[in-house]
């Protein structure tokens, strides 16, 4: 790897550490956001907004050319939001607000926010809504992509997996899903709840490409979101990005209920200031 | 005869030839005029299988994109199992959005009649009504349905397009006639009694007004069709000058139906109209039978609403 590449994924991670900072940030004024969940899916966000893997124009935001990228675990999204007012989505201001009266950011993202595609909040929606997207770009012929983040806890509703059937069969290979494996969803390990497992072969069989990644190593993140972006294999792709739920805070990332765990303002300064 | 969703199917098939931005999905539903559209518009034409939640989501990711969407499934069937996908995509987001999502649900109320209270649909105008910037559009004739071609494409919001299952004869003669944005058609009118009624019901409504015009009782009739958004002062202004008015339809009572849409109307206008609703109690029907038989048993036959209508005529 080239002097150059490194300073690039340095930069990348110096933009994941400040994103958790300010995840934090917005979580200590604003309790109802569900921390652990947007923790686990940060490197995934700041790879594809900072790493250029998505398209888009924060001054024209249904610019045409511009990659979809649907937020379907809408829940766990608020660390998004540091990063769209970075790169001019909307004021910074607006970060000390989160679900303040009248704030235009509440602990779900929905698409009167600039930069957000669609309305999320409830589970299962976002990737049939990407499917019926990724048909229309095919259709007309255009090569923008839709990219879309889900829960792997999201995958126990079962509308997921009529789209999922749908994609593999019509060969959406311009949709790529991220799911964000952080094994947790809302009152215990999924493998307790119903094992996802084995997740990438559910995926192959329903005629789908599979990838597996370290969801907190932006190195591979980069390098394999970089080859996926441009694979035209005729299938759907689904990149399973193995994370932590609540990566970041220790408290959170060994607790079965993390989902549902608030963090006191002082614990949220005290870990701000020991983080690298 | 065409059924009304042969005629909208084809007026969509015509429009296709010039419209390359209609796109039809199906839930695997199908119909014979919808053979020609998979023919000769593979491109443009998708069915996802047995998956009405995924009808609703892929349809609002097509619209998204630009293309004016019809998605095709049995109605209670799309209203009910996708419910969630219809308020959420549809309904919520297209107070953001624009999105011009066309559901076209066939089999509204007793059209499936023998095929048991999990095919009737008594309950769509209800739910549907309730979801803020869905347009519910309820035809009781091809007329009517092909007047509504030109608004699907035209008007771009979410719209619940709910269409019999049978053929039925047609009531409007004279498509230059009908003014769909008034969202209703005073087909007769009465003395003392105004029956009011969408869809297949208006077809009842006018047999009982023709048996009573024997026995020299004038009752009026009034077809809605748009119920959403309804046009309550202009409605107001026709019925007001009623003593008695009777909801007659396929649905429950009681519910946000039809009957709540005037008693709602009647209420806003402090008027002392006597109102009377004809339609299902909070129950459903097992028994099997043709449709008649089935509104026997639920007090919608003809014979029914006749007695009715003289008894009030001898109270008044």
């Amino acid at each position: 790897m080239t002097t150059e590449n490194n300073d690039f994924l340095e930069f990348l991670r110096r933009k994941a550490v400040l994103t958790r900072k300010e995840t934090l940030k917005i979580h200590k004024i604003a309790q109802e956001t569900r921390l652990a969940s947007s923790l686990s899916c940060i490197e995934i966000f700041v790879t594809l907004y900072y790493g250029k893997m998505l398209a888009h124009n924060p001054s024209n935001i249904r610019w045409e050319k511009r990659d979809r990228f649907i937020i379907s675990k809408g829940h766990g999204a608020i660390s998004l939001y540091p990063i769209l007012a970075d790169l001019g989505y909307f004021d910074k201001e607006e970060l000390c607000r989160v679900c303040y009266k009248e704030s235009m950011l509440g602990s779900i993202p929905d698409c009167g926010i600039s930069g957000i595609e669609t309305i999320n909040g409830s589970l299962g929606h976002g990737l049939g809504v990407a499917c019926g997207m990724a048909l229309a770009l095919k259709r007309k012929k255009r090569n923008e992509k839709v990219f879309v983040l889900l829960g792997d806890g999201e995958l126990y509703e079962g509308s997921v997996w009529e789209a999922i059937m749908f994609a593999g069969e019509h060969g959406l290979d311009n949709l790529l899903v991220i799911v964000d494996s952080n094994k947790v969803s809302m009152l215990d390990y999924c493998k307790n709840i119903i094992d996802l497992e084995p997740l990438d072969e559910k995926f192959r069989v329903f005629k789908w490409d599979t990838s597996i990644v370290d969801g907190h190593n932006i190195c591979e993140l980069y390098n394999i979101l970089k080859i996926l972006k441009c694979r035209t294999s005729g299938k759907p792709k689904v990149l399973i990005a193995n994370t932590i739920k609540g990566k970041g805070v220790r408290s959170l990332e060994t607790d079965s209920l993390s989902h549902i765990r608030n963090l006191k303002s002082e614990e949220i300064d005290k870990i701000i200031s020991e983080m690298v | 005869m065409l059924t009304m969703r042969d005629t909208f199917i084809e007026d969509i098939y015509r429009r296709m030839h010039i419209d390359e931005n209609i796109f039809f999905v199906t839930a695997d539903f199908g119909s014979p005029m919808l053979d020609y559209i998979r023919k000769a518009f593979p491109n443009n034409f998708i069915n996802v299988g047995i998956a009405e939640q995924n009808l609703i989501n892929v349809s609002t990711g097509l619209s998204l994109e630009g293309y004016t969407v019809y998605a095709y499934a049995i109605a209670p069937f799309m209203t009910m199992r996708a419910y969630e996908q219809i308020r959420i995509n549809l309904s919520l987001q297209s107070q953001l959005r624009e999105i011009n999502v066309n559901l076209i649900g066939v089999g509204a109320g007793l059209s499936y009649d023998v095929s048991g209270p999990t095919h009737h649909c008594l309950e769509d105008i209800s739910i549907i009504g309730t979801l803020p910037n869905i347009i519910l559009f309820s035809p009781s004739d091809c007329a009517l349905v092909q007047k509504f071609v030109d608004y699907s494409i035209n008007v771009k919001k979410p719209k619940y397009i709910r269409l019999d299952g049978k053929s039925l004869p047609s009531i409007y003669n004279n498509l230059g006639d009908i003014k769909l944005e008034n969202g209703f058609t005073e087909i007769k009118k009465g003395e003392d009694v105004c029956l009011i009624s969408t869809g297949y019901m208006t077809h009842k409504a006018i047999s009982v007004a023709n048996i009573l015009k024997n026995i020299d009782i004038d009752v009026g009739i009034v077809d809605v069709y748009i119920l959403k958004p309804l046009n309550g002062d202009l409605l107001y202004e026709v019925i007001n000058r009623y003593k008695y008015i009777i909801t007659i339809e396929e649905a429950f009572i009681n519910k946000n139906g039809l009957d709540n849409l005037i008693s709602i109307i009647l209420e806003n206008k402090n008027s002392d109209i006597i109102i009377k609703r004809l339609g299902f109690k909070d129950s459903y029907t097992f028994t099997i039978g043709s449709r008649d038989h089935l509104h026997r048993l639920n007090n919608l036959s003809e014979e029914y609403i006749v007695e009715s209508i003289k008894k009030i005529s001898k109270e008044i």
